[in-house]
């Protein structure tokens, strides 16, 4: 077997163009008409290791005649319109052509009495796969995985969440109701992707597993980078910001 | 969903369990990893030889996350070597570094978890 010291690693880096570019921290370079650039701009990303709650392991299936779509084309089209499938009121603002490996993107969810403005970045994509990455101050650190393959006369189509809480409050968040609000999310926006290619009422399961019931109580200080109270907070600011706008075009015009 | 393509084969190297992986690392190759690890018996720490890997997508990252998981639960130091600069680059991009000790050889990996 392997394992001596003289031997040199072998990967020929056939993944290379799949990964994003390594950065410090997220950049956004454009902010589309309509979006809100909040809480992204200058973010470090957060895997799980870097969140605070208990680390989960969310699996969403939905399955599609295969002669409806191949794997290929679902994914090329999940990329390509990836906002187009998710439940209305939420928006994702990325680039028209599709989100390529080390994109940004801008994230503008409905929440319970608030508009939450957060973004991610494209990780790790291929033709058969996608991965998304969280910035800090996201609801969770941790990525999701959306792919499809062929298995037996079927499209298998799965998005896959690995996900802890980004700090104490989206933890309370998700315990007191905000797993449930995810997981219709994912189901709903599985649903409209199988509606989309010609199956709707496609049946959805969910496997939920906790990988990790431990909570890393060092990393209550996210709440720091919290989009939810930053959002909140840019909402309530936004009268000032009005009326600063309002008097700085008078003096303007005068 | 996959398939595994991948090997894991464990040795022993005083009180760490060296994992030489060889192929391709995906989500396929859960149960193959999770069964080596499981192999390794009473050790104080992990250290996966990445010299023979030769591809690695996002599931796989996933997987290092989850292995990470049980290693903390053992109270096992989980570390790494031979890793490519392309790879040694995605450990940092998904900041998987801040919690595996990433080394250049398995002596100093060995070194680095007193088991040398």
């Amino acid at each position: 077997m392997t394992g001596s010291n003289d031997e040199q690693p072998v990967a020929a880096n056939r993944d290379a163009a799949h990964w994003a570019k390594m950065v410090s921290r997220l950049k956004v370079s454009e902010v589309p008409e309509g979006a809100t650039n909040l809480n992204v701009d200058g973010r470090q990303l957060t895997s799980p290791i870097q969140g605070f709650g208990k680390m989960w392991q969310k699996t969403y299936v939905v399955r599609l005649p295969s002669e409806r779509v191949a794997p290929v084309d679902l994914i090329a089209t999940w990329r390509r319109d990836f906002g187009e499938f998710w439940p209305t009121g939420n928006h994702v603002y990325a680039r028209l052509t599709g989100i390529e490996p080390g994109d940004v993107g801008l994230l503008n969810m409905k929440m319970p009495g608030l508009k939450l403005s957060t973004g991610v970045m494209m990780l790790y994509a291929d033709d058969e796969s996608f991965t998304l990455m969280t910035p800090q101050g996201h609801m969770f650190a941790g990525w999701i995985t959306f792919s499809a393959a062929q298995q037996d006369e079927a499209t298998v189509v799965q998005t896959q969440v690995l996900m802890r809480a980004s700090d104490p409050i989206f933890e309370l968040a998700l315990m007191m109701g905000g797993h449930r609000q995810e997981d219709r999310f994912w189901s709903q926006t599985l649903g409209n992707l199988a509606a989309h290619f010609g199956h709707p009422g496609a049946a959805v399961d969910t496997k939920v597993v906790c990988v990790d019931r431990k909570r890393q109580w060092s990393r209550w200080r996210n709440v720091w980078h919290s989009s939810a109270i930053r959002s909140a907070i840019y909402m309530l600011d936004a009268p000032v910001r009005g009326a600063r706008g309002l008097a700085h075009r008078q003096r303007t015009a005068a | 969903m996959a398939e595994a393509t991948a090997t894991f084969d464990v040795r022993r190297k005083g009180t760490a369990g060296v994992v030489d992986i060889q192929g391709d690392v995906t989500a396929g190759s859960e149960e193959v990893l999770m069964n080596a690890y499981e192999s390794t018996g009473d050790i104080t720490a992990v250290i996966l030889n990445f010299t023979g890997l030769s591809y690695m997508n996002s599931g796989g990252i996933g997987l290092l996350v989850t292995l990470l998981v049980r290693a903390r639960r053992r109270s096992q130091r989980l570390l790494a070597y031979g890793l490519s600069e392309h790879y040694r680059q995605i450990f940092e991009l998904t900041r998987l570094d801040e919690a595996i000790g990433i080394h250049d050889t398995e002596q100093d990996a060995l070194a680095a978890a007193g088991a040398a």
